[in-house]
């Protein structure tokens, strides 16, 4: 009921919902039950792309809070999503145990590599389910507070906010790159093998990870929709529109952008730990800038300001990216390049402006 | 030295500076004055906006405030609501409250309402809206996501409402309304707001007589219960609130009084008045 | 001369075996010549010293063609031949004649092999004979090798040429090498005197000398005055190793400069964001390419066709955008960065296409390669000097276009208060893709530069884009000045930061330092002034 009064007014998140229930029925019918030879039998290929695509969503939809809503335009989001992705894979890394290549019971192989003769500190509990669950929110949560106190209460703003948040994610880049960092290096954290007790290359585990995925992605969406329907949110788009004026009725302005911009740092470090054991790998180069800005393009075909054209955007964008990657590699980048200029000079508000307009002529 | 320092140090009437707290909670009118700015000076690269400017506004005063372009009226609001934090001088508002340590938004909720010259209302809410984000309430992040409105508070919006005529557009976004109806529009967020002193700046621009005679009735009748400083060029409009007068000039004050006095003061005559 | 006895019987046991040996000239030519062809280094060492002894007219000769491994002897008659590799074949002479002998196979000849040991012992050889040479900067040359090469024949040659010669500069490198002689051998009061004449040397050879005596002589004195030497010297190398940093710090600087200042006109002067501009520099950086392919006999003036074209090339490409995309978002900052960025992926994948993704590499002209040796610790690249001065020339003009030229005012005017430079009859549009082809050029330029440091390749201009960003934004924007003193600064404080904590970690040091620099000076080091930059 709660859920109901949340998606009143939202014929849109209506609609994502539906879709996301829909997925949740059908998707593990067709790829356990229905057989392979049948025409309708889904591959676990094809699951755990839709899954990666669903959390690719979520990230979307953190973005989307903080961009459509409150006007931060973040090109530093993927440095949360690789956070929360490099908490899940290290918790993935101690699940190993000894069944990496130098079977020490402890230390994962790159360490050994490396002659390390004790875990870091910092990977100290990483073998707890519940504190790793714990550092995919808090370790880009921090972050995000930190960096957002520093930038906010001074009153950064615009594109030199921008700017700096693509440097933040660049010098984690240069960071994670370092083999002194203790995270892998330039490989980064693979050959994982198993999450709770369960075979990630089992169809099975894949489908629960699927499930997680489209249940996190509805759990985001509806927090943020709730927050955006709040009077927050309404808040939160007159700092966009007006930000000294927010301030001149009395609203710390920085407070609300600094409580934003956490939480969607948090909603993009879980995106990211769904993300890693579905593709079995993070490296650094998640951190890469071109990731962020990636991701503000899922949100501005989409429709920025409108949580459920975010998610709709990431899942088109990238399920022409697989398209056109394979098909035809050397198109790829100039067809997102090209979605970057034509989303922004013909798009302003996206596809679901698009959609609204045309239901508003007809 | 160090006697005096040990001397202070046992005086128990004593208040130390750290001790002071810089927001006080509440609003001390005990002397009856709201608003003390005292040699407040604000430059610019070397151009003194405001020269050692002088200002006390009493508790329940309408006072207007006229000067030629440039003569610091608009950086002096920046100074009183905290955007811009002047060089040297104090400025205290009642008795207790520092404005120079406070934030623009701790300043706002302090009871300092302001509205701007160019009228800023935030265009993509709608009226409705727009007064329920001015209300006062209160603004910190968590019980504003959890907040909803009671009944008294959409009663006072509907009597905003009524006040600034905008009844037929409450569900308009703000951003379609004419350049009038947006000055009401933020007129009725300062009501809403509930503040102590109101800081209006050029509040007819735009209006028909009509409505400047009606202006003028409304910030006549809420002075008595708020404060009301009024920026305006319009004479006309300035001679019908028959308040006291203060002209800035070059920064500081050059006179103050009734509006007669002021038509008569030859200083006045010669940088203003006399130009025209 | 130890090894005299030994050659007898080698001589004579060749002359038993190999009576066929044509004899050369006399007895001693013909015993080198039989050390030489045999496999024994140490045989052929003597036959070195031999040769260094000889008064033949051509040892010189003989040993340069050893030392550079064209030295080989005829299979058939074991005579000493110089070749020369001639495509498939050899063009032989004999090397002790000189006499011209055609051009043999391969299979005829066979090479005389040398070894570290031997080259070196070759290069002293020659030294020593080069001292008497009549050009001064053979003998310093000569002096220079000797120095750390001790051997007990050469000290009294050091001497007697030192009485000889009038060169300032021969001489105190010829004094150096008898005190370096005097450290290891002689007396006490030798030895001292040493010490205080080679102090505030830089030479490595003399450092190492004056260590070993600070740990092994036995004479207390000694050791305390080399010690002092020692510091001295370590207190100068820490002063020129300061200049060398500083040296690289302003050339990266300048590299710096080069790639942000196109940036702090559009962004600084316009407000336009350009997520493009690193691939602007990039064009440049190929337009160096493609100049240097279409010229390839003369590369040394190809890079000074480069710097004009890559200028058009960039500024065009700039203009193009600006009249196709960021018109069209004035205003809207956010906007044109996400465009932009769009079109950076547009010109890194066409790049990509038409000249495939590998790294392509640019020749660096002979008049820029080198380095000016200031002393034998601090020599500066050529290239780095010239980036340096680039830069430093870029700015000049570019400064004194926008300061004297009537695109300048009108630039200005535009960026001041665009309404009012319209009604003043200022065509905004027509300034606005003036400007912003002009920041694209010098981006252009900044990419002729670069492709003289770094591998041209699709990816150049990524690599530069943050750093660009960070030297504007740190600068201040809309200071062209600030955007100079940023970009040296932060390459300075880059270079010294290096050998502290590593390359990778300098770069997020810096980028950390201005991520706080920035609140607490959000608009940056020199920010414009005036009421109009009030927000």
């Amino acid at each position: 009921m709660f859920i109901m009064r949340i998606l009143k007014n939202d014929p849109g998140g209506q609609i994502l919902m539906s879709l996301l229930l829909i997925a949740l029925l059908v998707v593990p019918v067709l790829n356990l039950v229905v057989p392979e030879s049948s025409a309708l039998h889904l591959s676990t290929y094809s699951v755990t792309l839709l899954g990666k695509y669903l959390t690719y969503a979520l990230l979307a939809v953190a973005v989307d809070l903080v961009w459509g809503y409150l006007g931060i335009l973040s090109l530093g989001h993927a440095a949360f999503f690789a956070l929360g992705g490099y908490a899940m894979g290290m918790y993935l890394m101690r699940q190993i145990g000894d069944r990496g290549v130098y079977g020490n019971p402890v230390l994962p192989d790159f360490m050994v590599f490396l002659n390390y003769t004790e875990l870091p500190w910092f990977w100290q509990g990483f073998d707890m389910f519940w504190l790793a669950t714990i550092m995919i929110v808090l370790v880009p949560g921090v972050l995000a507070y930190v960096f957002g106190w520093l930038a906010f209460r001074s009153r950064v703003t615009g594109v030199y906010l921008s700017i700096i948040t693509q440097a933040l994610t660049y010098a984690l880049m240069l960071a994670f790159f370092r083999n002194e960092m203790g995270f892998g290096g330039n490989n980064g954290l693979t050959d994982f093998k198993d999450l709770l007790g369960f075979d990630l290359h089992a169809d099975s585990t894949r489908i629960g990870l699927f499930i997680a995925s489209a249940l996190a992605l509805g759990f985001g969406y509806l927090v943020c929709r709730a927050i955006v329907k709040s009077k927050l949110g309404r808040v939160a788009v007159a700092i966009r529109d007006a930000e000294d004026r927010t301030r001149f009725i009395g609203y710390r302005v920085e407070y609300v952008k600094l409580a934003l911009f956490t939480f969607s740092a948090a909603l993009a470090g879980i995106a990211g730990a769904l993300y890693v054991p579905q593709v079995g790998i993070i490296n650094p180069g998640e951190f890469s800038p071109l990731n962020s800005i990636e991701v503000v393009i899922w949100v501005a075909v989409g429709g920025r300001g409108t949580l459920y054209g975010a998610a709709a955007g990431a899942v088109l964008v990238n399920y022409a990216k697989t398209y056109f990657t394979g098909a035809f590699p050397e198109v790829w980048l100039f067809a997102l390049g090209a979605l970057f200029v034509l989303s922004t000079l013909y798009l302003p508000k996206g596809l679901v402006g698009v959609l609204k307009r045309q239901r508003a002529s007809s | 030295m160090i006697k005096q320092t040990l001397r202070s140090m046992l005086d128990r009437t004593q208040v130390y500076d750290f001790m002071v707290p810089s927001v006080a909670d509440e609003l001390d009118l005990s002397h009856g004055t709201i608003l003390y700015l005292e040699g407040i000076t604000v430059s610019f690269d070397g151009f003194k906006a405001i020269d050692d400017l002088n200002l006390y506004i009493d508790a329940g005063e309408l006072r207007c405030i006229i000067g030629p372009n440039g003569a610091g009226k608009t950086t002096m609001m920046d100074v009183i609501t905290g955007k811009t934090k002047p060089d040297a001088g104090s400025a205290w508002f009642g008795q207790r409250m520092n404005l120079l340590r406070m934030s623009e938004a701790e300043i706002a909720v302090a009871g300092i309402g302001r509205k701007f010259q160019k009228p800023t209302v935030f265009e993509n809410h709608t009226v409705f809206e727009n007064l329920e984000l001015a209300m006062s309430s209160n603004k910190n992040v968590f019980p504003t996501l959890f907040a909803s409105l009671s009944s008294e508070q959409c009663d006072h919006i509907d009597e905003v409402l009524g006040i600034i005529g905008l009844n037929e557009q409450v569900k308009k976004e703000a951003g379609f309304l004419s350049h009038g109806q947006k000055q009401w529009l933020e007129i009725g967020m300062l009501l809403v707001q509930k503040a102590e002193l109101l800081l209006v700046d050029e509040p007819v621009a735009g209006m028909t007589h009509q409505e400047m005679d009606r202006t003028a009735e409304l910030l006549r009748t809420l002075a008595g219960t708020q404060s009301v400083v009024v920026v305006e060029h319009d004479m006309d409009f300035v001679r019908s609130l028959e308040s006291p007068v203060t002209v800035l000039h070059q920064g500081h004050v050059l006179a103050e009084g009734s509006m007669e006095d002021i038509q008569n003061d030859q200083r006045v005559i010669d940088v203003y008045l006399g130009g025209h | 001369m130890r090894h005299w006895p030994k050659i007898l019987i080698l001589l004579l046991s060749l002359l038993f075996t190999q009576t066929d040996v044509a004899i050369a000239g006399d007895d001693s030519l013909h015993q080198i010549q039989v050390l030489l062809i045999s496999n024994n280094f140490v045989e052929k060492t003597q036959a070195v010293s031999l040769l260094a002894l000889h008064s033949h007219p051509r040892t010189e000769e003989i040993l340069k063609a050893f030392l550079e491994g064209e030295l080989y002897y005829r299979k058939s008659d074991k005579l000493l031949l110089i070749a020369k590799k001639q495509g498939r074949q050899y063009s032989i002479s004999d090397a002790l004649t000189g006499d011209e002998l055609g051009v043999v196979k391969k299979r005829e000849i066979k090479k005389i092999r040398s070894n570290n040991a031997l080259r070196k012992k070759i290069r002293i050889v020659l030294a020593r004979k080069e001292l008497n040479s009549v050009d001064p900067t053979v003998r310093y040359q000569a002096v220079n090798a000797m120095l750390g090469n001790p051997d007990v024949g050469i000290t009294s040659q050091l001497q007697d040429r030192l009485k000889l010669e009038r060169d300032q500069k021969v001489r105190n490198i010829l004094e150096l090498a008898l005190a370096i002689t005097r450290l290891e051998g002689g007396e006490k009061e030798d030895r001292l005197s040493a010490v205080a004449a080679v102090s505030g040397s830089l030479e490595p050879v003399i450092r190492s000398k004056l260590e070993s005596i600070v740990v092994d002589d036995p004479i207390e004195e000694v050791r305390v005055a080399a010690k002092e030497s020692l510091n001295k010297i370590s207190a100068k190398l820490q002063f020129y190793s300061f200049l060398e940093t500083l040296f690289f710090g302003l050339s990266l600087g300048s590299v710096l400069v080069l790639a942000a200042i196109g940036l702090a006109i559009t962004f600084g002067v316009m407000g336009v964001i350009n997520m493009a501009h690193g691939e602007l520099i990039m064009l440049g950086a190929y337009t160096t390419y493609v100049i240097q392919k279409a010229m390839p006999e003369f590369i040394g003036v190809s890079i000074l066709f480069a710097i004009p074209a890559a200028f058009i090339v960039s500024g065009l490409v700039g203009i193009l955008i600006e009249q196709t995309v960021i018109r069209h978002l004035y205003g809207r900052a956010l906007e044109t960065l996400l465009a932009t960025f769009g079109i950076s992926l547009i010109l890194q994948q066409a790049v990509r296409s038409i000249f495939s993704p590998l790294n392509r590499s640019v020749v660096t002209p002979d008049w820029m390669s080198g380095s000016l040796e200031i002393n034998s610790v601090l020599s500066l690249t050529y290239n780095r000097l010239y980036i340096i001065f680039f830069c430093l020339l870029v700015f000049v003009i570019l400064f004194l276009i926008l300061k004297r030229t009537s695109l300048g005012l009108q630039v200005r005017a535009v960026t001041q208060n665009r309404a009012m430079a319209r009604a003043m009859g200022v065509r905004s549009s027509w300034v606005d893709a003036m400007t912003f082809g002009l920041g694209s050029g010098i981006a252009g330029v900044a990419g002729v530069a670069l492709s003289q440091l770094t591998n041209v390749g699709p990816n150049l201009g990524q690599a530069y884009i943050v750093d660009s960003f960070m030297v504007v934004v740190f600068g201040g924007v809309g200071n062209l000045a600030g955007t100079l003193i940023s970009g040296f600064s932060l390459g300075i404080a880059n270079q010294f930061l290096e050998p502290w904590v590593g390359a990778v970690l300098a770069k997020i040091f810096i980028l950390i330092f201005i991520i706080l620099f920035i609140q607490k000076r959000p608009r940056g080091l020199f920010p414009q002034k005036g009421r109009s930059a009030e927000g």
